[in-house]
């Protein structure tokens, strides 16, 4: 009996003393679908490291972008590990804000990430966020619907086939729309969509010396081509819609084509949730003929604060999260199709994931047809598909983008709306010290 | 002489105030059904009666610990709302019953840094946070919703304590009170239903407070705002565990300002009919 209490004391004092010398580490991330399945498989992570405990903070995108840049500007250390996105990670890099990633362990394999993501992860040939899972964007389409109107979607459509083809498969009367596109204003919503169309119009944010396009005939082309388009084939109040409200008409079959991040492929392709499910079909974005798509490139990446204590434990567990394990972690308990998309070449090669996903192999060739550092088919002095990685971008392109969104809406003729953008851009860029 | 009304007025009256109730409370409401709602359901247009579907709220469970954001909610509200009585009840009595010709502009100053907005702020108190080692801690959280609310329990004391006759306090003092009794046995008795009133707000107050509460704080402090804040995902539908979240989040204020709304409502129209 007393020997028993013993053993049990004994027991009960390393267990405490034991965790009161594990380390705990906080990671900020969104409430992504692929983010929440990783919070619930972190017991393969604790039980391989029970010297590390992770603590987990959830937020909304704009909100956690906003909280995790006033904590790394000011150094406040209330993470360790922060969910970042493409956009951040040259610009936080630059600022010396991220640890480069140099140990990630002998077996992470970094030269098995998708080049196209890796280079837009890193800077001076650093890693500085590692991706967890990573998108480009292409045309999703009703197979039953192109039938019906009497086409064929071609691998690598142009931009006047799906103008052509969603007026033909516009049927108002049946609440079919023949496209859906992003019409919400903000820098990640209609100017992602936007300016990743621009560049296959020819157009570009800005020319060598900084000075603004928007007063280009390649912008007017653009923008013209949208609002003809979203009003011959949109659907109503499309300047209020963003990927999920695209996402919900898409699913009830209220679309003909969606044009958006390669990731919804496992949304509407989904019988739980899609009523389209088996009808969906895959193209690469569209383009003009100038040797530039209308795709655009992103990752959701794990990057570590420079004013982390925790670097080790924190390293740690962004090899893990990153790694080809947590796929195979992924695979083994929710399936192939579950798997994170778009960072490891690996992946596309696993003939169980291509038969799990049939998307994968657009969704690859649409990731390694966006080039970050050459976006646009004139030279430009910026890094960036679907945005310009400047600190000043995110406010700009939302201005610009309110000014786009009332223009879909009506509120406002296309040259009025360019007209102010080509303004507001000069008055930023001059203030923030590009334009001398 | 009361005035007469008529039942057809009686009738007009008492349907204006239930559809002005109604749209008050419908964002409410809607929230409350959109819960039971499935995300596809939630999403895909107005609908009044939902499938009554319980999924969205075994997801939010099984995704966050609902009851330690609870418990924080409930020491950060609770305890702001004691210190700022606690440092509220003397100001304001000093102001209604010993005024000089600077109160009105105290007055007017404190309430006008209610007027700057929160954001302009946010670097400065974020610093200080930091080097007082205050960040995702539940003593900052306090200290600064008591801040952020000091100057309406204030106003609101002033108001109440003004409308006390100044005479019955002297009266006690020709008794020999003192300063402390006066103030605790004979101002604080006569003005309970302004205080609760002060308090019941001041609580909904902090308990709503979102945008200090979701940036000072990470996982050890973080209040039911950071909680519903989690459930907004950029790609993929969301609407009906948002609103499991909020309806989980408002669910306790509701049901407490039910139970006070008697005691909220003297409090809130103390004085206000001589």
């Amino acid at each position: 009996m007393k020997l028993t209490t013993l053993i049990l004391g004994l027991c009960s004092a390393s267990a405490l003393a034991f965790s009161a010398h594990a380390e705990s580490i906080t990671i900020a991330t969104v409430n992504n679908g692929d983010m929440v399945r990783m919070q619930k498989l972190t017991e393969d992570f604790t039980s391989k490291n029970p010297d590390i405990q992770l603590e987990w903070v959830t937020l909304e995108e704009n909100v956690l972008r906003e909280r995790v840049t006033t904590d790394i500007a000011t150094k406040g250390g209330q993470y360790d590990v922060m969910t970042i996105g493409t956009y951040e990670v040259p610009i936080w890099a630059k600022q010396g804000w991220l640890l480069p990633l140099d140990n990630l362990g002998a077996d992470y394999d970094a030269k098995d990430i998708i080049p196209a993501i890796a280079g837009g992860l890193s800077a001076d040939g650093k890693l500085y966020a590692a991706p967890f899972y990573g998108e480009s964007s292409f045309v999703m389409y009703r197979k039953d619907l192109i039938e019906k109107a009497g086409l064929k979607m071609p691998d690598a459509p142009t931009w006047d086939f799906i103008a052509d083809a969603a007026r033909k498969m516009t049927d108002r009367a049946n609440d079919i729309n023949g496209i859906c596109l992003r019409g919400k204003a903000g820098w990640g919503e209609n100017m992602a969509f936007l300016t990743a169309m621009s560049n296959s119009f020819g157009a570009r944010w800005f020319d060598e010396k900084w000075q603004p396009q928007f007063d280009q005939p390649e912008w007017k082309k653009t923008l013209q081509f949208y609002v003809d388009l979203m009003k011959d084939a949109g659907p109503a109040g499309s300047s209020s819609n963003g990927f999920n409200e695209n996402l919900a008409l898409f699913q009830q079959g209220k679309c003909g084509m969606w044009i958006d991040a390669t990731v919804a492929a496992s949304f509407v392709s989904n019988p739980k949730d899609s009523t389209v499910a088996d009808k969906v079909g895959y193209a690469l974005a569209p383009d003009t003929g100038l040797g530039k798509r209308g795709n655009w490139l992103w990752a959701w990446s794990l990057g570590i604060p420079a004013g982390t204590q925790k670097a080790a434990s924190a390293e740690k567990f962004v090899a893990w999260a990153t790694g080809k394990g947590y796929l195979d972690l992924v695979a083994s308990k929710e399936g192939w199709a579950n798997v994170p998309p778009g960072t490891r070449t690996s992946l596309y090669e696993n003939a169980e994931y291509q038969k799990a996903a049939p998307f994968a192999k657009m969704t690859l060739d649409s990731i390694n047809s966006a080039d970050p550092t050459k976006p646009t088919v004139k030279p430009v002095p910026y890094v960036g598909v679907q945005f310009v990685a400047i600190p000043e971008f995110q406010g700009l392109g939302t201005t610009v983008g309110q000014l786009f969104s009332a223009a879909l809406a009506g509120q406002s003729s296309v040259d009025d709306a360019l007209a102010a953008a080509q303004t507001a851009s000069v008055r930023e860029m001059t203030r923030a010290g590009y334009i001398k | 002489m009361a005035r007469a009304v008529s039942t057809q007025t009686k009738v007009g009256w008492t349907i204006a105030a239930w559809v002005i109730a109604l749209l008050i409370f419908f964002p409410i409401l809607y929230t409350i059904i959109t819960s039971f709602k499935s995300e596809t359901e939630a999403i895909a247009g107005f609908k009044l009666i939902p499938s009554g579907t319980l999924e969205s709220y075994a997801e939010v469970q099984s995704q966050s610990n609902y009851f330690k954001f609870f418990m924080n909610s409930v020491v950060i509200s609770v305890g702001s709302t004691i210190l700022a009585l606690l440092i509220a009840i003397p100001a304001a009595w000093s102001m209604a019953f010993s005024p000089t010709k600077r109160t009105k502009d105290i007055l007017m100053w404190m309430l006008s840094t209610k007027m700057m907005p929160a954001v302009a702020v946010l670097v400065p108190m974020y610093l200080i946070f930091r080097d007082w080692g205050l960040l995702d801690s539940r003593i900052g959280l306090t200290v600064m919703l008591m801040l952020i609310n000091l100057p309406i329990v204030v106003w609101m004391l002033y108001t109440y304590f003004r409308e006390i006759p100044g005479e019955i306090l002297e009266a006690s003092r020709m008794d020999g009170a003192t300063l402390w009794g006066e103030i605790v046995y004979v101002l604080t008795p006569m003005a309970i239903p302004g205080i609760a009133s002060t308090m019941l707000l001041n609580i909904i107050l902090a308990w709503n407070e979102a945008f200090w509460t979701i940036r000072l704080s990470t996982t050890n402090a973080a209040p039911l705002t950071a909680f519903i804040a989690s459930f907004s995902s950029p790609q993929g539908l969301f609407w009906a565990k948002l609103s499991a979240a909020s309806t989980l989040a408002i669910a306790p204020i509701l049901i407490m300002g039910w139970f006070s709304q008697k005691q909220l409502v003297r409090g809130l129209t103390f004085g206000a009919v001589k």
